[in-house]
């Protein structure tokens, strides 16, 4: 991980179908997914991944906050709980990557392994306490499963990035 | 204050998110508030998932229906003799059935039947763990209303929580937290409250820590929760674990839900109250004739018996109320309760005296609801195995005992 001047840090953008048709195809993924395999949610969050992913390259936090909040609102309309706890932790996870994508270099695949780590972490714990704090959910912190679920889709997220890579344009 | 631009942003859109949630809290139709943005959000994802499981269900019916045929011919011989036995055990249960009717109408027992179901296939998820729903390709427009108990052939699966659109629902599994299923334990009797836990488990609640539960009982639904009608498979107690006030019963649920594929919508419940006139050969004498004690058959002589006509099912006139008597009832070996019952029919008499095969009631079931009567174990004909030969054989047979009925020497009638 190296850190990076502002002079040094190239900006990416991306056209309008690829910013609205990936994070479509991440949640239709992840909604799809589990009927073929039923573990895949217990594990993967694609949406995260793709919120850290387009945070990151556009090192934007306003935007950044905004993408998280609109995939995570999209993430929990698909579920049976009140709409919003995934909008809140990948709002601040959004803010969180795209604000350190202004201070780091996160092109590595290192770099990459260990912020998607950290953010998964960040975004169970928010989740966890929102849903239990508000929701009122019975739910229970486990470290073993959240730090190997973190690992998971880290080694998922740095693939995923370099396919999505392909997608950006500098601006 | 453009120093702070991004915390406030931040800030605004954190608060926001949070009263909405608020919001959606306080309001006990929380679905409703959010309606929208729901529908917004199936009607886009929807379309893709129903295109891809047709294209998979070609694809593999191309492959079972012209391809993979292998042990088709073997496979076909073994669901034939299992048919064969499967008919066998049917005409044992409709006999079941029938007893356990004639006594819901005495007792005036309201009970509901499966009346319609639609098959529905399932199109994705929820994408989450704590949300375990999953969407059917089927909506309005096919009659799916909200609340309605969804199942397979295995076990129930969950309900209805809500009608996207013409063609898509939302179907809350029973492992979910939310899910509330009105449960009985099959052997113990004992009726709790199913639900889901944040792990996926399902577990049964309300149920005291003093009573005493089987690990293997059955659990089915009680038709407590007005939701799932009566006596529907649910799982089987997995785990048993004390509790400070009530016990910690683990179920494993018979249906498999984390494969579900195809699933039936109970869209038609038929619920009526079984009327004793409603049986259009069985009189109400006959049914307490059934019911009191009767003086136990003597053996007939060889001469013709005139009361024997045809090969319709009647009680033998022998007890006190039947034969007009006033003396003192004597009394009975077998008592009749809501939960353990036992009639027993009289065996029909040839002209020989020999007993004659009962006529195979031909009440029908509708779908697997069946109600569920226990009849006492010492109690349940002899006859009435799989293995004995079902329908109708000459009348003259003498070698055969009624399928619902054993001979008078088996001791159950009162001496």
């Amino acid at each position: 991980m190296t850190y990076t001047s502002r002079e040094q840090i190239e900006v990416y953008r991306f056209s309008l179908p690829v910013a609205i048709l990936v994070p479509l195809l991440a949640i239709f993924l992840q909604a799809f997914i589990p009927h073929v395999l039923p573990f895949f949610s217990t594990y993967f969050d694609l949406p995260l991944l793709v919120t850290i992913f387009f945070a990151m390259a556009r090192r934007n936090p306003v935007t950044g906050l905004l993408t998280g909040a609109a995939i995570g609102l999209a993430q929990d309309a698909l579920g049976s709980h009140p709409i919003g706890v995934y909008g809140i932790a990948k709002t601040f996870v959004g803010y969180g990557a795209s604000s350190l994508g202004v201070k780091l270099d996160v092109e590595s695949v290192g770099t990459r392994l260990l912020v998607t780590t950290g953010f998964y972490v960040v975004h169970q714990v928010l989740y966890f306490l929102v849903a239990r704090g508000m929701v009122r959910l019975d739910l229970r912190w486990s470290w073993p499963h959240e730090l190997g679920a973190a690992l998971a889709n880290a080694v998922l997220g740095v693939f995923l990035f370099a396919l999505m890579d392909r997608l950006k344009q500098r601006a | 204050m453009g120093r702070y631009r991004n915390v406030t942003i931040l800030a605004a859109a954190i608060f926001l998110q949070f009263l909405g949630l608020a919001i959606q809290i306080k309001r006990s139709t929380e679905n409703e508030s959010s309606r929208l943005i729901r529908v917004w959000a199936v009607s886009v994802v929807t379309p893709f998932e129903k295109g891809i499981i047709r294209v998979q269900g070609g694809a593999s019916g191309i492959w079972h229906n012209y391809f993979y045929l292998r042990g088709v011919r073997q496979e076909n011989r073994e669901l034939r003799d299992q048919i064969e036995q499967l008919r066998l055990e049917q005409v044992r249960l409709k006999q079941d059935a029938e007893q356990a009717r004639r006594l819901q109408a005495l007792l005036g027992f309201k009970e509901q039947f499966i009346g319609k179901t639609t098959a529905a296939q399932v199109i994705g998820s929820s994408g989450s763990e704590q949300s375990r729903l999953v969407y059917i390709d089927k909506g309005s427009d096919d009659g799916i209303k909200n609340e309605m108990a969804v199942i397979t052939a295995d076990g129930v699966v969950g309900k209805v929580l809500n009608v996207v659109d013409g063609s898509t629902s939302q179907v809350l599994l029973i492992n979910d937290q939310q899910s509330g299923v009105g449960a009985i334990l099959e052997q113990s009797r004992l009726q709790g409250v199913l639900k889901g836990k944040a792990s996926g488990e399902v577990i049964i609640d309300k149920i005291m820590s003093d009573e005493e539960v089987k690990f293997g009982d059955r659990v089915l639904t009680s038709g407590g929760d007005r939701i799932f009608p009566k006596g529907l498979p649910v799982g089987t107690v997995a785990k048993v674990s004390k509790g400070p006030e009530f016990l910690q019963i683990t179920v494993k649920p018979a249906a498999v839900l984390s494969h579900l594929e195809e699933v039936l919508v109970i869209t038609k419940k038929a619920e009526h109250e079984e009327s004793v006139s409603s049986g259009a050969s069985v009189r109400a004498a006959d049914i307490l004739a059934q019911r009191l004690p009767s003086v136990p058959d003597k053996p007939q002589p060889v001469s013709p018996a005139p009361t024997v006509t045809g090969s319709q099912v009647k009680p033998q006139t022998a007890s006190p109320l039947q034969s007009g008597t006033t003396g003192p009832v004597p009394p009975p070996k077998t008592q009749a309760s809501a939960t353990g019952t036992s009639v027993q029919p009289k065996p029909q008499l040839n002209p020989t005296g020999m007993p004659v095969k009962a006529q195979v009631p031909t009440a029908t079931m509708a779908g697997p609801a069946k109600p569920t009567v226990v009849t006492s174990q010492e109690s349940k004909p002899a006859a009435a195995k799989p293995s004995a030969p079902p329908v109708s054989k000459p009348a003259g047979n003498a070698t055969q005992a009624p399928s619902n009925a054993p001979p008078d020497t088996s001791g159950d009638t009162p001496q």
